[in-house]
């Protein structure tokens, strides 16, 4: 019998192709996004979820040994009697949250995304979101937010998410809509699953006077050359590209799309309707099955034909290394967003 | 209900029917009229394969109406092939993808216990379960938070889709193994109704700060020898006119 050989993905790494002093080392393992220069806020999510326990006893916490990495320990500090550390063990993990929803408590469940994605899908389907119980299910590090390498970086989570019944999911930009957007899923019925960034957080929408609403696309800055589509952080992206862009003669709008499921097709069908403008999704996730394939669809099933293209992650295992190296390296960077939006405009 | 059909698990559902028994005519307090009455013991089947079987029982308690048997998975009935909360009251949790049914039942016996009410969760799970390592993070999650008010009930067959459990991965020595991980573990004759009486017993007034096991050891297809004899039991057909045959021979058995 022979057994043949299975080709494997080979290392790019060549020692010698970076001189020394220009090497960026791999920041923390637990990469932030505090370096764009902005105002940050600290662990917006554990406090509006400390500030909500106030008046909400139904408020509960559980983490799968990373509360101090998903920004729950600030809850678990403020509220000890109320969050349950249920260990290294994330089938129990969301088990556990739907068997204290049916008991009447709103649990949030905190872990990575990768972790409640790939590996407690079927606990999520089966023990929540088929009974449409109030389980909160908040995941710190989405798509590109760490350069420890595939293990930790969700880079599918939305894909394998939408296709879930009943869920609602949400990638919120920054730290004023984490906070705005924690205090509106406690209030709303079902499941939801929503991306986190922890720790430092940037506050990008505050002066925008924004204000999250669940299932709305919203217009951040209006435009008539290019309309930007985008969720996440990718908006923050998307917003220092469009002032790149202006100085360079080319007006953008951007529509944020938090809410990716349900998806506001309705906005997203009118301003792409408005026509003349080249339509671009940005999003921090793999171009298969995230915001961009749901815009796609949404556009498609509306009848509105435009010229249109996708800002995403490439659909393969990403490098580890540091954050920034890597936005750069895989499209995600203002730089890069800048200069394809112009081979596009010029297309 | 297996008639209607004319096959399923049946031979499951006869196994399992002492430890039924035991569970809804003995030990747990439930109100038939109110099937969400928020003193109720739970009861969580996460074999939702096996819920003919509750069906059964629930109609027995007088929660589902017997006129409603002849539509036991057609369309439109509220009792479907595998057990489904939506559909059926008395049916706590949707199960069928096994592994589930304890960590549901973890969460909420730490729900009660928050709520200072001091009804018992009971999880009805079947020995393929053991094989499925969510049920070992529930196994260790419960033993974690002490709790004393969650029963398990194990269905120990020996039979799953594809053969004997202990020649697919759950490997003998069940009692032990289950209190090595810190719980108050029985192993008794599933099909012994006075044997199953006393463990449930003991399990409710069992006094350390542990979760509760009961290893049932069961006969698939009990009570119909003819049945009993088949060699592969997992899913089985039963003739039209073997269901006379074999509700004679449960009649016989049946205590006056």
């Amino acid at each position: 019998m022979t057994i043949p050989t299975h080709s494997r993905r080979k290392s790019k790494y060549d020692p010698r192709s970076v001189p020394e002093g220009e090497r960026l080392a791999t920041s923390a393992m637990i990469a932030s996004l505090d370096s764009e220069g902005r105002e940050t806020v600290s662990a917006p999510f554990g406090h509006a979820l400390v500030d909500l326990a106030k008046t909400r006893e139904d408020i509960v916490g559980l983490s799968a040994d990373l509360s101090k990495y998903t920004d729950l320990h600030v809850f678990a500090k403020a509220h000890p009697d109320r969050f349950y550390q249920m260990g290294m063990a994330e089938a129990v993990l969301m088990s556990a949250a739907a068997g204290l929803a049916r008991e009447g408590f709103t649990p949030f469940a905190t872990t990575y995304a990768v972790f409640a994605s790939r590996r407690a899908y079927d606990f999520i389907a089966m023990a929540i979101a088929e009974e449409n119980l109030p389980v909160k299910i908040c995941c710190a590090l989405p798509g590109l937010t760490t350069g420890y390498g595939p293990s930790h970086q969700a880079t599918e989570d939305l894909a394998i998410m939408r296709g879930m019944p009943n869920l609602t999911v949400i990638d919120p930009c920054d730290a004023v809509e984490i906070d705005q957007a924690t205090r509106v899923i406690a209030e709303t019925p079902g499941p939801v699953y929503m991306r986190l960034l922890r720790g430092q957080v940037p506050d990008v929408l505050g002066r925008y006077g924004y204000r999250f609403q669940l299932g709305k696309a919203q217009t951040i800055r209006d435009g008539s050359d290019v309309l930007f589509i985008s969720s996440g952080f990718m908006t923050m992206r998307v917003l220092d590209a469009a002032e790149a862009l202006a100085r360079d003669g080319v007006s953008c709008a951007v529509l944020h799309s938090p809410t990716i499921k349900p998806l506001d097709a309705e906005t997203i069908a009118a301003e792409a309707r408005k026509g003349g403008r080249l339509v671009v999704t940005a999003e921090n996730h793999s171009v298969t099955g995230g915001l961009g394939e749901a815009v796609a669809g949404a556009l498609m099933r509306a009848g509105v034909h435009v010229p249109f293209h996708q800002i995403a992650l490439p659909d393969e295992y990403l490098d580890a290394g540091a954050l920034p190296t890597l936005h750069e390296q895989y499209g995600l960077s203002v730089d890069s967003i800048t200069a394809r939006v112009k081979t596009w405009l010029e297309g | 209900m297996g008639e209607v059909q004319g096959q399923g698990y049946i031979g499951q559902a006869l196994g399992v029917a002492d430890a039924l028994a035991t569970a809804y005519f003995h030990a747990m307090t439930y109100r038939a009229d109110d099937p969400e009455w928020e003193g109720r013991d739970r009861f969580y089947l996460s074999i939702g394969h096996y819920a003919i079987a509750l069906y059964a029982a629930l109609i027995e308690a007088g929660v589902l109406p017997e006129d409603e048997i002849p539509t036991y998975g057609m369309d439109d009935s509220r009792m479907p092939m595998s057990g489904m909360a939506a559909y059926t009251p008395g049916m706590e949790i949707t199960g069928g993808s096994l592994g589930h049914g304890l960590g549901i039942a973890v969460g909420a016996a730490l729900g009660l216990k928050r709520k200072n009410n001091p009804a018992f969760v009971y999880n009805l799970l079947s020995d393929g379960e053991l094989g499925e390592g969510s049920t070992w993070e529930a196994v260790m999650s419960a033993v974690q938070w002490k709790l004393d008010n969650l029963i398990a009930i194990v269905d120990f067959n020996n039979q799953q889709a594809d053969g004997p459990t202990r020649d697919a991965l759950a490997v003998g020595a069940e009692a032990p193994k289950w209190a090595a991980f810190g719980w108050y573990a029985q192993e008794v004759d599933g099909n012994d109704l006075d044997a199953l009486v006393a463990a449930f017993d003991n399990a409710r007034n069992h006094a350390e700060a542990k979760p509760r096991v009961i290893i049932c050891n069961t006969k698939m297809c009990k009570g119909v020898p003819f049945l009993e004899a088949r060699e592969s039991n997992h899913f089985i057909r039963v003739e039209a006119d073997e269901w006379a045959k074999a509700l004679a021979v449960l009649d016989e058995g049946k205590p006056l």
